[in-house]
């Protein structure tokens, strides 16, 4: 839950944020209150819903919610934006980071992306992690961004832990949806591990998943003598690995391989599981039977290079093929750290369109898509009225490079679009000051 | 982890002495080379360019919006090509006989992208134990070593900066090492050596590197561990070196006295490279990401004679801005990364912008096999934050940062870079307006020669590792 604070502290409009010398802290105790509705006048509103985009239409938030897109809206004292034509849409989804659970990646204690030990770990979950203070959270938000599928990172063992949901609003409370699948990795990691080799990855992956199911079915029996405890896998990791087995919640597998795809789909099909797959640089290979399964693809979509010889069909078109051939495709960030570069979302999505996806599909792909692969469509990712009011208001086109926000509301919340790095933009500015922190003048 | 063989380059000095008049002789002939060490200077190429662009007839590309890399847009615009340089830009261009006419309506036309950092063919794709050739990380200090020995020319991800734009790149040591050894310069163009790629007539540079990298890799391996270990070791290397080349310089004098010279100092590699840096004909490049540690190498150049041409990944550069202009480094940049590392920390999108408004020379770099190919948006986006500040930036000098800037930090400005008259014909025509992320580029010319053409699978280079494996690109290689 939010704070919430009378609205007399609380009335803030968006003007004064705008115009407002930007404070050193980060996380306001200010808020808005929920009380007072927002009304967006005039805006391209792309509602990715029923309603789908509207030329010139009003969107009306009420108590952290959406209450109604249409023209001519009215609300009495509401705060009143005015979007003068500009695209609205959902606030954006990126799936697969690692935002709320890192602050400098080779700054050990401030990274929480990967399970130090070298054995799989099913029961390592980031909703154990998660930092609503993360700087990296506001530079995220700025760009747009107001979930987020935080998942560990590809591991050096075959399971690297369970995924949670997230919301880029103030905190305390950022977690939407804990345990929203379990990740394995089943691509060599390549180099001095012990990771190198299919059939081991495999006969790992298979032993661990049969002792999940076998645990489950006789969990009450497991601490009995002669009980379950021969078991290869350690009972936390079978914990964690239950809403998978049940196929309540996905099992997220990195797979670039073609083949490796393949298999993964069969191994998901006989088992009756839950599947999306992360990485998939051949995924347009096999998108036909990704779309007869009805699974899932989230693809940094730039990624065009053979970079192992498990990605040697890496090409731009992924998304575009994809798409075309019926899968759901949800973007991640800049793949080599999306945590960081998670504002790389909507230009992924640009060149997703660049490379020949229709422009409403790659728009969808970071919002009403990965609402739907994270199982939280009921409250998120599109404009419809009951909807959490995640909003955004842009100066242009929300896919190209040179575009921005001028407005982010999260939950209704109205946020301010300051980050550590805009306060360090404003210190620096203008050199001339007579700073003594400029003392080598 | 030493895969690396040096090559012989020893062995020539004993002949020298024997020979001297006559190899001073051959030095006096204009373009050519040689690889001795000589009356008065250090031996500077000794893997000339072996690149010789194919012929090209005339090419005139019409009624395009011209992005001259000189502060200039020009609406309706032509652009000849001709002979493998720029030979005119302009309104209503005559067609001269025999020229190929490429439609420019609704199109952009810009210089070729050049990348100041890149570590294509030394970290190629695909990355395994094989292929990382990037770092002589065996200790601290290697000038001996150069990155054009470890170029692998069948990279395919020179093939996708092709279809970037890119038609130059400086290729790179890496960061592990306080000193790593020399760059090259490079064309975009498909070789089979790397002899064959080489930029003619582009200086080399220095690689140095600042700060965590090299504390991370020697901390437990003898040091350096802290940066005022790194500081001492770039001192006590420039050091030796200015030794070095003293006593060359001795020998060479004492030589034209007529005196007894006795026999010449023991021939040193890695110090020749070092001396040529501080005879001021080898830059050096600088990874530095923190504006204080700009500030202690700057001092540090000024100590022993060497002229820093570049900080690279200088993301607190905007916290120094007034010191480079001052000093006249150029800083290169990203356009949003950050927080890898802890200097990384504290980059900002509007570090570009800011360093350029300070007047300071700034540009983007990609580092990277995929950011390479997508440079234009990289600048797109900083052009835009630094718009959203308040800045008035132009796109006619938001290319500067990938066109002209690099051409000058790397000294070769005087043949690429802009569209000037004479030039070099590196050339990009883009889909649209090139800070777009939905602008492709089109064609792109190097010496005048159309090395990638998307409408034209056939005019798309594709790397040997390539042939024979999964073909599912839109024109395979370097379009995919």
């Amino acid at each position: 839950m939010k704070y919430l604070l009378p609205a007399v502290v609380a009335f803030i409009t968006l003007s004064d944020f705008a115009v407002a010398q930007p404070a050193q802290r980060m996380h306001y105790e200010i808020r808005l209150t929920n009380s007072v509705p927002t009304l967006i006048k005039h805006g391209r509103v792309f509602t990715l819903g029923d309603k789908g985009t509207l030329a010139n239409a009003d969107v009306l938030i009420i108590d952290g919610k959406i209450a109604a897109v249409g023209a001519n809206l009215s609300a009495s004292g509401a705060n009143i934006i005015d979007a003068h034509g500009k695209p609205v849409t959902p606030g954006l989804m990126a799936s697969w980071t690692q935002l709320g659970i890192t602050e400098i990646e080779l700054v050990s204690e401030t990274n929480d992306t990967a399970a130090n030990q070298a054995v799989d770990s099913a029961a390592f979950d980031v909703s154990d992690a998660l930092n609503p203070s993360s700087t990296l959270i506001p530079i995220a938000r700025i760009a747009g961004i107001t979930r987020s599928l935080t998942a560990p990172v590809a591991c050096a063992e075959v399971f690297c832990g369970t995924a949670a949901v997230v919301d880029l609003g103030n905190g305390p409370d950022i977690l939407v949806k804990a345990k929203a699948g379990v990740f394995v990795d089943l691509e060599p990691a390549g180099g001095n591990n012990n990771k190198n080799s299919r059939p081991d990855i495999w006969s790992k992956f298979r032993e661990t998943m049969d002792d999940a199911r076998e645990y489950w079915a006789q969990r009450a029996g497991y601490h009995r003598p002669g009980g379950s405890r021969d078991q290869r896998s350690q009972r936390v990791d079978l914990d964690a690995l239950g809403p998978v087995v049940r196929g309540d919640e996905p099992l997220l597998v990195h797979v670039e391989r073609a083949s490796t795809i393949r298999q993964a789909i069969e191994y998901a099909k006989a088992n009756r599981l839950k599947l999306v797959v992360l990485g998939g640089r051949e995924a347009h290979l096999v998108a036909v039977e990704l779309a007869a399964a009805q699974v899932p693809v989230v693809i940094d979509t730039n990624l065009n290079l053979p970079d192992s010889f498990s990605e040697i069909g890496a090409t731009l078109k992924n998304a575009a093929l994809l798409d075309k051939a019926g899968v759901v495709v949800a973007f991640q960030p800049q793949n080599d750290d999306p945590a960081h570069y998670a504002r790389t979302l909507s230009q992924i999505a640009g060149n997703a369109v660049a490379n020949g996806m229709p422009w409403d599909r790659a728009l969808a792909a970071i919002t009403r898509n990965p609402a739907q692969v994270w199982g939280i469509s009921a409250s998120y990712g599109t404009l419809d009225p009951g909807k959490d009011a995640d909003v955004v208001v842009w100066d242009g086109d929300p896919l190209d490079v040179t575009s921005a926000p001028t407005a982010v509301f999260i939950k209704g919340e109205n946020m301010p679009l300051v980050s550590r790095q805009t306060l360090l933009r404003d210190r620096y500015r203008d050199l001339s000051k007579k700073n003594p922190s400029f003392g080598y003048r | 982890m030493d895969w690396n063989k040096r090559l012989p380059e020893g062995g020539v000095v004993a002949a020298v002495a024997a020979v001297a008049a006559l190899a001073l002789l051959v030095l006096l002939v204009p373009g050519k080379k040689a690889d001795t060490v000589v009356e008065d200077q250090f031996p500077n190429d000794q893997f000339p360019s072996t690149y010789r662009p194919q012929h090209a007839g005339p090419v005139l590309i019409r009624d395009a919006t011209v992005l001259t890399g000189t502060d200039k847009e020009i609406a309706h615009a032509d652009v000849l090509l001709h002979d493998g340089k720029i030979a005119a830009v302009g309104q209503h261009l005559q067609v001269p006989p025999g020229a190929r006419i490429v439609d420019g309506r609704g199109k952009f036309v810009t210089p070729g992208i050049i990348d100041i950092h890149s570590h294509l063919g030394v970290y190629p794709s695909p990355s395994n134990e094989a292929t990382q050739d990037g770092n002589e990380a065996t200790k601290p200090a290697t000038p001996e070593v150069r990155a054009e020995n470890s170029v692998w020319p069948q990279d395919p991800g020179f093939t996708r900066a092709l279809a970037g734009g890119v038609t130059a790149m400086e290729i790179l040591p890496g960061s592990a090492n306080l000193i790593g050894g020399r760059s090259v310069v490079l064309k975009n163009v498909w070789a089979t050596t790397t002899q064959g790629m080489k930029f003619p007539g582009a200086p080399y540079d220095l690689k140095m590197a600042c700060g965590e990298n090299p504390k991370r890799v020697y901390g437990e391996k003898g040091g350096p561990s802290t940066w005022m270990g790194d500081v001492a070791g770039y001192r006590a290397a420039f050091q030796k070196a200015a030794e070095y080349r003293d006593s060359w310089r001795k020998y060479w004098r004492d030589k034209k006295a007529g005196g007894k010279a006795g026999d010449p100092p023991a021939r040193d590699i890695g110090l020749e490279t070092l001396a040529l840096a501080l005879d001021k004909k080898i830059p050096v490049q600088m990874h530095c990401y923190r504006g204080d540690q700009m500030a202690t190498m700057i001092d540090v150049a000024k100590e022993f004679g060497f002229r820093i041409a570049a900080f690279h990944h200088a993301t607190e550069a905007y916290k120094v801005a007034d010191l480079l202009k001052k000093n006249d480094v150029c800083a290169v940049m990203w356009a949003d990364w950050w927080g890898f590392k802890m200097e990384a920390y504290d980059a900002i999108p509007e570090g570009i912008a800011m360093v350029d408004h300070a007047g300071a020379c700034a540009m983007i770099h990609s580092d990277d096999a995929y950011g390479i190919q997508r440079l234009n948006q990289e600048v797109a986006k900083a052009m835009a934050a630094g718009r959203r500040m308040g800045y008035t930036i132009p796109r006619a000098h938001a290319v500067e940062w990938m066109t002209r800037n690099p051409a000058k930090a790397l000294g070769i400005l005087d043949k690429t870079g802009t569209l000037e008259t004479g030039k070099m014909a590196d050339v990009v025509v883009w889909s649209g307006d090139p800070f777009s992320v939905y602008a492709h580029a089109e064609k792109v010319f190097i010496d005048g020669v159309l090395l990638y053409d998307r409408g034209n699978s056939k005019v798309s280079p594709r790397s040997d590792f390539e042939i024979g494996q999964e073909d599912n690109g839109p024109t395979g290689g370097a379009g995919q």
